[in-house]
């Protein structure tokens, strides 16, 4: 057995961790108690087996590439951080990112991910043609929109509870550069950051950065980016067509002492970081791809700056009517507390596509805490705030929200269920959080 | 024809030698890999094309079977500028020490195979007058230890013979680099502890190769440390290095 984890490193459990080489010791490797695992980037326990977890990292081939129209087939452990740095410059990018670049095609599409740009161009599912998915049943099938639909929009969103996902066929973005012209908004407060927000509904993309220690008039306070590909003629002379990634450079080497963070600290870091953001408000620049979408990648293992212990995610979804007031409360709180993340971020999304895909239209709201003290009772409160608005939790990012949360968030649950049920009758694809949110015990 | 530069990938299907195909094709030269079961190499070859479309051949290549050696070589429709043997065998030590079969293959595929079939192909370079050969041998060479020294002595054997091949063959515009990687996060090494600050992936031994064909390096340690490490262990008295356990 091995201890596994999740990004955030809580929960640490035991799983056997299988690397398979082949599709066929991918089949072998599933027995009851499995699920796939790809970049280990969601924050919980959605990528941990009930008994074994399957790697998936190690089948990172393309198969093939079309470059008129950016087609590609690849097998599901490719990261897209390697999509970016091979296809980037050949003039395509991935049409959806995550806040890291560090995750896997199969992981992307079970967590059906969002970018800065889900509320005008939806999720990563959507830029997914089909899939090749090993059931659970021990089948393996092709699924797309037209062929095994139910497959396919379970699988989209699915966290990995429809079986294991071994190829996918997507398309890519052409893009002219690897640059992105970048404006950014200070807005006072909560309200002023909506409404910026909303102006931006049609910037392709669009994020919101929330000083959560910010409180009383200040509350909300935050830098809002809003970013398009930039085109030929608007880089800057001499700058090559596609800028150069960086490899995670600096290490945090060791897990720092939970005291370095505090209010204290967490103070000083947000006031620092709103100032220098709010000089850089106005007109507009041009930044590389790499810091605009994946600004704490230049940092690498930074969860372990929340110490040993781990730290959790609380992403949540409100719909749009009433978000003001949800929000709002939820922001009192935290900076109340005090001890809440370095940074808060807050978008809009759109439709989700996959039936158990996080997006509703409305705003999310992502926040860090370390775990300790009383932080479960107080995540459960807030809990209660997002499903009384009708909202829900992200489930690639939780790791400890109740089943009463997960159902009240997730109507489509029961078509869902059924589904998975018909993939795999005998039950055999668990993970951590089926086990805690799924299945029947 | 495309005047480009070309490699040849001997032991293409470890995650090594996909890993420096994978480094020579996104620097734009054209690959073959060589392997026992081309078709298990067809997935590969079909990735470098997609990714960064350079041409890829295949070839079936065996090291244990010498005697096809000569017409491997010849067999080629263009000899390539850079030659590249990934092959090895780990084995297992226990086995070898009883297990005479067992150590001779272990023997001839780090010593025999390898050696030879650079060999040959530093005749058709000489004969040219340009071309690199790369070695990946092993820090396991450089000492024999108590736990893998059947393996060890192969290595050693391949680094002595690449070492002479070098100062031979570059009096004739051929050079030679040796690659010692220390522990790397394969196939083969699955399930063996291994020091974490000591341990790379193999995309990093892939860059590495490259750069050292294009800088014309001659031995490399892939991760600097080890450097460091395999000189002190290599200094040590035999009376105190027979009494460590490792
Ligand atoms: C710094 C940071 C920023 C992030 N920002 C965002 C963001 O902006 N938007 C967003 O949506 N998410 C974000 N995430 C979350 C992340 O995108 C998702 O958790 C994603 O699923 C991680 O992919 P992974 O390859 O690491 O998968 P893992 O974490 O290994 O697995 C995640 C889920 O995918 C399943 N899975 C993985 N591979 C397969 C497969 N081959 N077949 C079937 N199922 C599979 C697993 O079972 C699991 O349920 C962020 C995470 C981090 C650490």
């Amino acid at each position: 057995m091995t201890l596994v984890s999740g990004w955030g490193r809580f929960p640490v459990v035991d799983s056997e961790l299988l690397r398979p080489r082949s599709f066929e010791a991918v089949g072998e490797a599933v027995v009851t108690g499995s699920v796939a695992r790809g970049n280990g980037r969601a924050y919980g326990d959605a990528a941990i087996g009930a008994i074994r977890t399957v790697a998936m990292t190690g089948f990172d081939r393309v198969r093939s590439f079309d470059p008129v129209t950016g087609r590609i087939r690849l097998e599901a452990g490719v990261l897209l951080s390697d999509l970016i740095d091979t296809f980037g410059p050949r003039g395509f990018l991935p049409f959806v990112v995550p806040g890291t670049r560090f995750v896997s095609v199969g992981g992307a599409i079970a967590a059906d991910v969002h970018g800065k740009n889900h509320h005008c161009e939806g999720g990563f599912g959507r830029y997914v043609d089909s899939i090749l998915l090993r059931t659970g049943q021990g089948e393996t099938i092709e699924a797309s929109r037209e062929q095994n639909s139910d497959a396919f929009f379970a699988t989209v969103g699915g966290m990995g509870l429809t079986g294991v996902i071994l190829e996918a066929t997507m398309r890519l973005r052409p893009v002219e550069t690897g640059w992105i012209r970048e404006r950014v908004i200070s807005a006072s407060d909560l309200d002023a950051a909506m409404r910026a927000l909303d102006a931006g509904d049609s910037a392709t993309y669009s994020v919101a950065w929330i000083d959560c220690a910010a409180r009383g008039s200040d509350l909300g306070r935050s830098l809002i980016y809003l970013g398009e590909h930039a085109r030929t003629g608007e880089i800057a002379d001499g700058a090559g067509a596609f800028p150069a990634g960086k490899n995670p450079g600096l290490a945090v080497p060791v897990d720092l002492p939970s005291m370095t963070l505090n209010r204290y600290s967490i103070r000083a870091f947000n006031e620092l970081y709103y100032r220098m953001g709010a000089r850089r408000a106005g007109g507009g620049h041009v930044v590389s791809l790499y810091p605009y979408f994946f600004p704490l990648d230049s940092i690498a293992d930074w969860n372990r700056i929340y110490g040993r212990r781990g730290f959790l995610q609380h992403q949540c979804v409100i719909p749009e009517l009433g978000a003001r007031a949800v929000l709002g409360e939820i922001l009192d709180r935290v900076a109340r507390r005090g001890d809440a993340s370095f940074l808060a971020v807050l978008k809009k999304l759109g439709q989700g596509d996959g039936i158990l895909s996080f997006p509703l239209p409305g705003y999310t709201l992502a926040l860090d805490f370390p775990v300790k003290g009383d932080i479960l009772n107080f995540l459960d409160e807030i809990d209660r705030l997002v499903v009384a608005a009708g909202g829900r939790l992200y489930l690639a990012k939780d790791a400890r929200q109740s089943r009463a949360t997960f159902e009240a968030g997730y109507p489509a649950l029961r078509r869902f269920n059924a589904i998975r049920k018909s993939l795999d009758p005998a039950g055999t694809i668990r993970s951590k959080l089926s086990q805690r949110l799924f299945d029947e015990v | 024809m495309t005047s480009r530069k070309s490699a040849i990938v001997l032991g293409g299907s470890s995650d090594i030698g996909r890993a420096a195909a994978r480094a020579f094709a996104k620097a734009g030269y054209d690959v073959a890999l060589a392997g026992r079961d081309v078709a298990a190499l067809e997935p590969d070859a079909a990735d470098l094309r997609a990714r960064y479309n350079v041409e890829v051949g295949l070839r079936t290549f065996d090291v244990l079977d010498t005697a096809s050696f000569e017409g491997f070589v010849s067999g080629l429709a263009a000899l390539p500028d850079v030659v590249i043997s990934i092959v090895g065998l780990l084995g297992v030590q226990q086995n070898a020490e009883s297990d005479l079969a067992h150590a001779t293959t272990i023997m001839r595929s780090n010593y025999e195979g390898p050696s030879l079939i650079l060999g040959l192909f530093a005749e058709k370079f000489l004969a040219r007058g340009s071309g690199t050969i790369v070695g990946v041998s092993s820090v396991a060479g450089d000492r024999g230890r108590a736990s893998n020294y059947v393996y060890g002595s192969a290595k050693a054997g391949f680094s002595a013979f690449l070492s002479g091949l070098r100062a031979r063959a570059s009096r004739g515009g051929v050079h030679v680099v040796t690659v010692k990687p220390g522990f790397v996060r394969t196939k083969m090494t699955e399930g063996m502890k291994l020091i974490g600050p000591l341990t790379v992936e193999a995309p990093v031994v892939g860059d590495a190769i490259l750069n050292a064909v294009e800088k014309k390096t001659d031995v490399i340690y892939v991760s600097g440390k080890w450097r460091l490490v395999m000189l002190i262990i290599k200094t040590l008295p035999e009376a105190v290095f027979k009494k460590l356990k490792f």
